[in-house]
């Protein structure tokens, strides 16, 4: 599981640093829920789930109204700081947010609008399993407020499923992408490449069928292996083939191309949309957005300063019965940092970087990445830095070049 | 047994008649510093309370390594049938880089000890000093040490001893350097079998120099025997190489500690202490004289310290240089044979090109400046110097393969060395095969015993600077043992290989090579660099060229894909972090043109894989 950065100490009552309310006003502000549950831990799978219901001191059906109790503190504190301010987009992330009752989720939703108010044409997404909600959970989300739906479809191809350990069966993507629509809801689908043993063409082909479904938003991941994972035991020790990162460059130049053709624009480096219709609360992520993470491992980031949650459910729960602040620990950006962060983000996405935030340093190597053909020259003219298709591949070596 | 000698006799009115001067001959771990130690207890000379192991080994390097770097000289008591003796124990260097220190070593004494290991019998390194030894008329007292190991084989090696030195293998004395077994015994064959200094006790006084070491407390110490005459002390000496004049600020004897004494008579032992600050100013085999009285004639055999092998040395981060500066001039002060001057490589940034007796010289110093300076280097490979007649005439001196003029050439000469191999008899085919890989050619072959054999081949220097010894090590599972010595020179038909990275040459991977060799150098390096080299945002070729010719060529593909796909809320600071460790990592690249090279490349390129090279 992703190891938590190191970082200083959070104080009990979670209260911010009055340097992370400066220029709020400008700053959208989103919610993250994280739901720290699946049925089956996937082999690729680094993130901060689990997979028994019952965990000490803590379980699925209460697990909303202990997320309510951090909502309840994060109001508190945003209200303190003076920075409190309307909902702009909201997160439902996991683990598998599905995994609870739709009721649940929509519970939670109504706590935030309570706490802090929904901005009107709020954007609210939670993710999916295709094998863990129906049309009837669907519309219930849609009733009570979600606007958006992300299903991690990751393949079509039956053996590169059953590499990542995924048990959905892909004839009901096109179902749940259709009930989805139905019901009102925007719809996203991941997908994943660059799994062992997968083809050149057994990723056309899960390509060709999320294209099919003619979704309004696609991402699609290269498969990373992190330490401590099933998988990375499993490459170890030979029984899976190696990561093969050519390919996987291969496989990316596909995407593209396929989803250019299809009428998707890539906005950043793992994302595309049609007519505009991107993920407003993570590009809020790469454009240095406020962010409140509820749950266990979630990170936030306020006006400089990031914080994140202790990982597991127990601890979180405990934590919050005693009235104490989740946070496991913070760091609070200086200035140069917080500079650097915006050039590596901002350099992932489309609309890129404003070229007068550069050092001359930095503006002098961009001359050498337009001639590798990693930045576009006619935006650089036009005093943007925004990475070609090679660049967007190669983005943490522009990133290492600028900062 | 002897007694103790009741009364030593003291410095400066002690008759020749009375003196015994001496070495030890002796392989690395063949046990000469255990031996000397029970000789310095034995006599008295170092009490029991202020022994220590290795009592006259002063470098932590040469206690670590075992390896006598510098000499040293021991004066002890000694009596036998009443008459009171002083033994002058000379310390001599124990490997073939410095062959002329251990020359003047020899020249300073009458006798020499022949000291080998009962369980493994005599080594090349000590057949070379033996030849040495005889060829100075030195009377030989063969003698096994460790009789007192389990895997001791004291007939079979006596008899080995015998055959190289003549007389009877009942004549090789049998001592425990570690139980003390056999040692008054073989002080004892000292006075009675060593001769006596001869020299004119009324000539104007000629001291030579045996060594000459740097203390940062009193400058230079310099050891010398009277050959003739005496030195008193406060009084000037002259250097009769350079004719500079020094105050005799101290005089003395080493027992093992300095005792300063009212004078040094012919014949005798001790040190010398003037105030200079520069082993330079007082060079081994240089003759000391009286400046009022000076001596007519300098005493033979003085040569200047002559620089066989060449190394460029450059700090890894090129904030060092300052420091490696400091560090050489300071190494320069104990070390009269190492020199360098500034050397700038594209690659590599500032360092200098340093000249060194030979290959353990080298990593001696290499070591030192790690050790004691603490100092990241990277050595480039070893080279030797090649005098290259271009067409014209012109003769020019290349000790670094960036000085190999361009354009024609008439001829090319190396040095060549005459060495001596022991093994095992199984080797022989493995030495040769490797030998003759080394365009080296036989010049005989002897057994010493039933199963050794003692190879003597002619070899280019430069075909041994780089990995020979290692490879003859691994042939051998490490039986060989190796000594060279410089024989002139031959014509050689060599050429320069280049290696470029993008069209951009990379000085620091240039060498020297015989043109049959050429191939599979240039082959094994672009081999090499292209596993070593990381993936560019470009395509990089490596190609190795003669002049203009390219001889080899590998390609490193541009890097396609160097980005984290996924980088959400959580992954920020982790992704920052990464970013920052890899700028980090960056700085230690050197770029060769738009090339990030890492450090690591350079090392594992410019060293043989088996740094480490003991001096077996």
């Amino acid at each position: 599981m992703a190891r938590l950065p190191d970082g200083d100490p959070a104080p009990a009552d979670g209260a911010l640093p009055q340097s992370a309310a400066e220029g709020a006003d400008e700053r959208a502000f989103g919610v993250y829920l994280h739901v720290p549950y699946c049925r089956v831990r996937c082999g690729y799978c680094d993130f901060n789930t689990y997979t028994a219901d019952e965990l000490r001191g803590t379980n699925q059906s209460s697990y909303i109204d202990t997320a309510l109790t951090e909502l309840s503190l994060a109001k508190g504190v945003m209200a303190d700081l003076g920075a409190s301010r309307e909902i702009s987009t909201v997160f439902f992330g996991g683990g598998t947010p599905t995994i609870l009752p739709p009721s649940d989720l929509v519970r939670a939703l109504h706590g935030m609008r309570d706490a802090f108010g929904l901005a009107d044409g709020a954007e609210v997404t939670t993710e999916a399993n295709p094998d863990s909600i129906d049309a009837a959970g669907l519309r219930e989300l849609a009733a009570g407020g979600f606007t958006r739906v992300s299903f991690g479809m990751q393949s079509a191809v039956p053996h590169v499923l059953r590499t990542l350990d995924r048990t959905h069966d892909p004839a009901r993507v096109p179902h749940v992408v259709e009930w989805a629509r139905d019901a009102g809801l925007e719809v996203s689908i991941d997908l994943i490449y660059g799994t062992p043993g997968e083809t050149l063409d057994d990723w056309q082909r899960s390509l060709d069928a999320a294209i099919s479904y003619d979704t309004d938003h696609l991402s699609a991941y290269s498969l990373i292996v992190e330490d401590g994972t099933a998988m990375a035991r499993n490459i170890r020790a030979g029984r899976v083939p190696e990561i093969d990162e050519d390919l996987q460059a291969d496989m990316y130049e596909m995407a593209d191309a396929r989803l250019a053709e299809a009428g998707y624009d890539w906005y950043e480096v793992s994302n595309w949309a049609k007519s505009g219709l991107v993920s407003r609360h993570n590009l809020s992520y790469w454009q240095g957005a406020d962010w409140w993470g509820i749950g266990p491992g979630a990170h936030s980031h306020v006006g400089g300063v990031r914080w994140w949650n202790v990982k597991h459910p127990s601890a979180y729960a405990d934590r919050l019965r005693e009235g104490v602040s989740p946070a496991l620990a913070r760091e609070t950006l200086d200035e140069h940092t917080r500079w650097s962060e915006r050039v590596l983000l901002e350099t992932r996405i489309r609309e890129g970087l404003d070229a007068q935030v550069l050092t001359a340093e930095g503006r002098q190597a961009v001359a050498g990445l337009i001639a590798d053909g990693l930045l576009d020259a006619k935006a650089a003219l036009a005093g943007r830095i925004v990475p070609t298709l090679r660049g967007r591949l190669l983005a943490d070596r522009v990133a290492r070049a600028l900062t | 047994m002897s007694p103790r000698a009741s009364s030593p006799l003291q410095p400066a009115q002690t008759k020749p008649a009375s003196i015994r001067n001496f070495c030890i001959i002796a392989h690395i771990d063949h046990g000469k510093s255990t031996l000397a130690d029970r000789m310095l207890q034995l006599t008295g000379a170092v009490e029991e309370r202020v022994m220590r192991a290795q009592y006259l080994d002063r470098m932590d390097i040469e206690r670590e390594r075992g390896i006598t770097i510098k000499s040293q000289a021991v004066r002890m008591p000694w009596e036998v049938d009443g008459e009171t003796y002083a033994l002058n124990m000379i310390d001599t260097p124990g490997h073939v880089d410095f062959t002329y220190e251990v020359s003047r070593s020899l020249a300073a004494c009458e006798g020499a000890i022949l000291l080998v290991d009962a369980a493994q019998g005599i080594e090349a390194q000590t057949l070379a000093n033996l030849y040495l030894a005889m060829e100075n008329d030195l009377e030989i007292i063969p003698v096994l040490n460790k009789i007192d190991l389990p895997a001791a084989d004291p007939e079979k090696y006596a008899a080995e001893i015998a055959g190289l030195i003549g007389g009877s293998a009942d004549d090789v004395l049998r001592v425990s350097g570690k139980t003390g077994e056999g040692v008054d015994a073989l002080l004892d064959r000292v006075v009675g079998t060593i001769p006596a200094p001869v020299g004119d006790e009324d000539a104007p006084a000629r001291a030579m120099i045996f060594d000459s070491v740097y203390d940062a407390y009193r400058g230079v110490v310099t050891f010398v025997r009277m050959i003739d005459g005496k030195l008193e002390p406060r009084e000037k000496i002259q250097m009769m190489s350079t004719g500079s004049t020094h105050e005799l600020l101290e005089i003395g004897v080493s027992s093992p500690e300095p005792v300063p004494s009212k004078g040094l008579g012919t014949g005798e032992v001790g040190y010398l202490i003037t105030g200079v600050k520069d082993v330079r100013q007082s060079k081994v085999g240089d003759t000391v004289t009286n400046a009022r009285t000076p001596a007519e004639q300098a005493l033979t055999g003085y040569e200047e310290p002559k620089p066989m092998v060449f190394s460029g040395l450059y700090p890894i981060d090129g904030g060092d240089y300052p420091v490696l500066r400091e560090a050489l001039d300071k190494l320069k002060l104990s070390d009269a044979a190492l020199v360098y001057e500034p050397e700038t490589s594209v690659a590599l940034g500032f360092g200098f090109r340093c000249g060194f007796l030979g290959l353990l010289h080298l990593e001696i110093i290499s070591e030192r400046l790690r050790r004691e300076f603490n100092l990241d280097l990277i050595a480039t490979a070893p080279s030797v110097i090649y005098q290259v007649q271009r067409e014209d005439g012109e003769l020019v001196r290349v000790t670094n393969p960036s000085e190999f003029p361009d354009g024609r050439i008439e001829k090319i000469i190396e040095p060549v060395v005459r060495s001596t191999i022991l093994a095992p008899k199984d080797y022989v085919g493995a030495i040769m095969e490797l030998c003759q890989s080394r365009r080296g050619t036989l010049d005989g072959m002897d057994y010493l015993s039933e199963d050794r054999v003692e190879l003597r081949y002619r070899l280019p220097l430069g075909e041994i600077v780089f990995d020979f010894f290692d490879h003859l090590k691994s042939r051998t599972q490490g039986y060989a043992s190796l000594d060279y010595e410089v024989d002139g020179e031959q014509e050689a038909d060599l050429v320069k290989v280049d290696i470029l990275l993008q069209g951009e040459q990379v000085d620091a991977f240039s060498a020297i090579v015989h043109r049959d060799k050429a191939y599979a150098y240039g082959v094994l390096m672009s081999g090499k660099l292209k596993e070593l080299i990381p993936r560019q945002q470009f395509e990089v070729p490596i190609q190795a060229a003669i002049g203009a010719r390219i001889i080899a060529r590998e390609n490193i593909r541009a890097i396609r894909k160097d980005v984290l796909s996924k980088c959400y809320g959580g992954d920020i600071s982790r992704k920052r972090k990464l970013l920052e460790k890899q700028k980090e990592g960056k700085k230690r690249m050197k770029m060769v043109g738009r090339v990030e090279v890492p450090q690591e490349a350079f090392i594992a390129v410019l060293s043989t894989g088996e740094t480490k090279k003991d001096a077996k």
